[in-house]
């Protein structure tokens, strides 16, 4: 056991764990966030994902000591006062999620290249989203809600 | 109402007051009745399906659940409705055994066409009852009252009014109501009233939104995993290298340097709990364990189809309308050509997004709670009782929103293990399963052949055989409520109790005689097998229609006829033929009587329709693709969709439950293949049970709802999934000549296909 010390959407935290224990479990576990899912533990399902210094992130792999000082966003993070950020608002209005396990990944990827390539070409979103799962097959609604999002 | 409903406050209001009522041609009934005073939960009270608050807004009982489709939204216009309230005044409170009946969880795509009825039924027996009691407030008698967004008013009389709220908000009814005897998806009760009159429909048919969008995208609610109970512990179990072996020994001292971690080893089943999650995860990894030799119990993949076609019969049936097989014999004489082809479907997993978790809380004195994703917390509760040897009615099982789910997946089992692992340390245990046992160890889609044969006699159809040979459809049953069925209820030895069946539905086709026969072959492993089969999203439609489907385009093409002519002129139902043509128009169907293999640079294109019944609801499909003759790689890139499940009860969430059942039929027709090496099942995570990606995804997917206002609604959660794999299949064919009878659809078996 080590302390650890994270900086999660905005706020300074201090905890004990097991340096190679992966910061997917530092969140849910010990800063009881509900956001980041597991849904693999091996970087195949993006469930998990959250912003590290902006770059998307997959935290069930990603051990807790790692970070330094870097920011950590999570999907609860994006809403500020409030508000949900613009790509929550996308994916809401166009109802995108049934069993919405998976819409972490989806929204935290898509937060990532929005910030980076605000007017992305399908192509572009293909190329950011690509790998991520949706078992319940709304491939559909997430390329409407992303699109839907850039406009925003 | 964008919120989750949280379960104590809202029912604490309901409960709130305690006023007696007086119900019409009753004694007064002292109806003091708070939360805990509720009637008792049983389906001959009205008060079991349906209750108003204080301000006058609807609470609906509802004994199945949504899993992301908007079945709850669905339910609560059918509700408000029959009401005369918005639907926004309808609360669903859904899968609580607490507080809901036994409809049958999510079952079959039965929550609208039969949970749905059964709740509409009772709020016009509770308007019924309201404007009685209106009656007698006002002095008035019941066909001079009115209703419009709970607010009953005097026709007669504008100043004459009262509302639901005032008459009974925050009671309960006390109300007998006529209850059918059945239990689960049957489950109904009749009313008195005289149910609206679809004309007059306001609320049903509309786009109302749903509920749970909001919270799951801002992570502002749990979902099973995210249950936390004070104290709980958590827990991994731990499964054999090789399928069918035993835990003959286990190091305890290996995991001796992780704080807190024990071993939980009960008969056959392995696990470990720690109070910290990844100290269990760790724990699982490094436990020693030594495990019985055993013969593997599978053949090679390859040989799976060979197997089953020479594998012993243990069970045959075959359709109800069935003939003598002399006499299909006798059809099949006559005719002067038989045309004959086999068609293989492998196993499916569930593949949830996450493996499934439970937490349960075991009081051996007091009443035990379970959390459960499973789609049927009925059943979980009672399995989860027998499991721990405790009275079912001490069991509150709680469904909470999981990682998806289609039918008979890891659900159950998690429960069944938490309840082992909180009776064996005394505490409450959250369960997880890590990826391995999501994707490996929960129940399967049977793997199947299916022949299809047709004697033809003067261009026509004489005679139609349709035969399955199959692992059962249910190895373990549907549900979760006998240990029996459960892995962990197999592991602490309980004999598994195989369903032995197949049944498969059927086409909807006239011939003049139609065979539909089915065999069972015993299972490669008796007892907790990860390839023990059962119920999956829409199951058994899938495979039998892209054998049923598939044969129609052979037949088509062998009788030099179009295929979409060619069903039009097979079936004789009058919705059938107008989906057919719905979808066909609407695609811009080109009729042709060959594949056309229209190619451009490494690109064929095709079309290819198919179509299919599903208790009482049709779907017809055309699928347009590109195949790419160099690395065989198939993109559905169209998909035309008509649709008929009688009354659209709400035109938004159904075309994207439908354009759900499109992608997940595809994902499930061009990936999805549960592979196995001899010891064990291989597909063990994304990589080795792979599912259809974005960058594969249909570009357009057109939806055409056929609304059927003077029809009861159906199901729409599988119908759609249905004829994905025919229709996509034959479009291949018409772009490029080459049959596909093997599933899933890649590009290794388009290569052979093309060489």
């Amino acid at each position: 056991m080590a302390k650890i010390e994270l900086n999660v959407d905005g706020k300074a935290h201090s905890i004990d764990a097991d340096p190679d224990m992966p910061l997917l479990y530092a969140l849910r576990d010990d800063l009881g966030l509900r956001n980041p899912k597991f849904g693999c533990g091996l970087a195949q399902c993006g469930a998990c994902t959250v912003l590290v210094d902006g770059q998307p992130v997959r935290s069930c792999v990603t051990p807790v000591d790692s970070l330094g000082g870097a920011k950590v966003v999570t999907l609860g993070g994006l809403v500020k006062d409030g508000k949900p950020h613009k790509v929550q608002a996308a994916f809401i209005a166009e109802e995108v999620p049934q069993c919405g396990y998976c819409m972490n990944g989806w929204i935290m990827t898509t937060v990532a290249l929005l910030d980076k390539t605000p007017k992305p070409t399908d192509a572009q979103i293909e190329e950011a989203l690509t790998g991520l799962k949706c078992r319940c097959a709304t491939h559909v609604a997430i390329m409407r809600a992303v699109r839907r999002a850039a406009l925003a | 109402m964008n919120t989750p409903i949280n379960r104590r406050n809202f029912l604490g209001a309901a409960g709130a007051l305690t006023v007696s009522v007086l119900m019409p041609g009753e004694k007064a009934s002292a109806a003091t009745l708070g939360l805990e005073q509720r009637p008792p939960l049983v389906p001959t009270k009205l008060a079991s399906y349906i209750s108003i608050r204080a301000d006058g807004s609807a609470v609906a009982y509802f004994g199945k659940m949504d899993m992301g489709q908007g079945t709850d939204i669905g339910v609560a216009q059918m509700v408000a409705e029959e009401l005369d309230l918005p639907a926004d005044k309808v609360i669903i409170l859904a899968g609580d055994t607490a507080h809901t009946l036994n409809q049958g969880g999510a079952s079959s795509a039965s929550g609208v066409r039969q949970g749905g009825a059964a709740l509409r039924n009772a709020a016009a027996e509770a308007r019924l009852v309201m404007l009685e009691l209106a009656s007698k407030e006002l002095g008035l008698p019941v066909d001079d009252l009115t209703v419009a967004n709970g607010v009953i008013t005097a026709k007669s009389d504008a100043s004459k009014k009262t509302t639901y709220g005032q008459l009974i908000g925050g009671r309960w009814f006390d109300t007998e109501v006529e209850w059918n005897g059945q239990i689960g998806n049957g489950l109904s009760m009749k009313t008195r009233a005289k149910l609206k009159d679809p004309k007059n429909y306001k609320v049903v048919g509309t786009p109302v939104p749903r509920r749970d969008v909001e919270w799951k995208l801002l992570g502002t609610a749990d979902y099973v995993g995210d249950i936390k109970v004070p104290g709980m512990l958590h827990a991994r179990t731990i499964m054999p290298p090789v399928a069918g072996s035993v835990p003959t020994a286990v190091d305890e001292a290996s995991i001796k340097a992780i704080p807190g971690a024990k071993v939980v080893w009960e008969k056959n089943m392995l696990g470990v709990v720690a109070p910290r999650e990844w100290d269990a995860i760790k724990a699982s990894r490094q436990l020693k364990v030594t495990w019985s030799d055993v013969k593997a119990p599978f053949p090679e993949q390859k040989e799976l189809y060979n197997h089953i076609r020479n594998a012993k019969v243990i069970k045959s049936g075959g359709a109800p309308k069935n003939v003598e097989p002399a006499a299909v014999e006798a059809a099949f004489k006559g005719a002067d050509k038989i045309i004959e082809a086999t068609y293989e479907w492998p196993f499916h997993s569930h593949a949830s997004m996450g493996p499934a978790c439970a937490v349960v809380d075991f009081q051996p004195t007091g009443t035990t709670t379970v959390w459960t994703g499973s789609q049927k917390p009925h059943y979980t509760g009672i399995g989860v009782a027998k499991i721990l040897g405790v009275n079912p009615e001490s069991v509150h099982a709680i469904w909470v929103a999981g990682p998806g789910s289609y039918g008979r997946n890891d659900a159950g089992d998690a429960a069944v293990f938490a309840a082992i692992f909180s009776k064996a340390t005394g505490k409450p245990v959250r369960y997880q399963g890590m990826r391995h046992e999501g994707s490996a160890w929960n129940p399967k889609a049977p793997a199947s052949i299916h022949t299809v044969r047709a004697g033809v006699k003067d261009g026509k159809v004489v005679a139609w055989h349709f035969h399955s040979k199959s692992f059962d459809r249910l190895n373990v049953s549907s549900n979760e409520s006998d240990p029996a069925d459960n892995l962990g209820g197999q592991m602490l030895g309980h004999a598994a109790k195989p369903g032995l069946t197949y049944a498969p539905p059927e086409n909807s086709y006239e011939f003049p005689v139609k065979q539909q026969t089915w065999d069972v072959v015993a299972p490669f492993l008796d007892s907790m097998s990860p390839l023990r089969s059962s119920h999956m999203r829409d199951p058994l439609g899938p495979e039998t229609h892209f054998a049923n489907e598939g044969f129609i385009d052979e037949l088509a093409y062998a009788l030099g006829q179009d295929p979409v002519a060619y069903r039009l002129a097979t079936v004789t139902d009058a919705r059938d033929k107008e989906v057919l043509k719905a979808a066909s128009e609407k695609a811009g169907w080109k009729p042709h009587t060959t594949a056309r293999k229209q190619v451009k640079g490494d690109i064929a294109t095709g079309q290819g329709m198919a179509y299919a019944q599903r208790d009482g609801t049709r779907v017809a499909i055309v699928a347009e693709v590109d195949v790419n003759l160099k690395t065989g790689k198939v993109h559905a890139r169209k998909f035309t969709v008509a649709h008929d499940c009688g009354l659209v009860v709400n035109p938004a969430l159904l075309t994207k439950t439908i354009e759900g059942c499109v992608c997940m039929g595809l994902s499930r027709a061009m990936h999805e293949e549960v592979l196995f090496s001899k010891e064990n099942v291989s597909s063990v995570d994304w990589m080795t049970y792979p599912i259809l990606d974005i960058t594969e995804r249909p570009h357009e997917i057109e939806v055409v709802l056929v609304n059927r206002p003077d029809q009861p609604p159906a199901g729409a959660g599988e119908p759609a999934l249905r004829p994905i794999a025919a229709a996509v299949a034959n479009a291949i064919f018409d772009a490029t000549g080459v049959r596909l009878r093997q599933a899933p659809f890649t590009p290794d078996r388009l290569k052979a296909g093309l060489a």
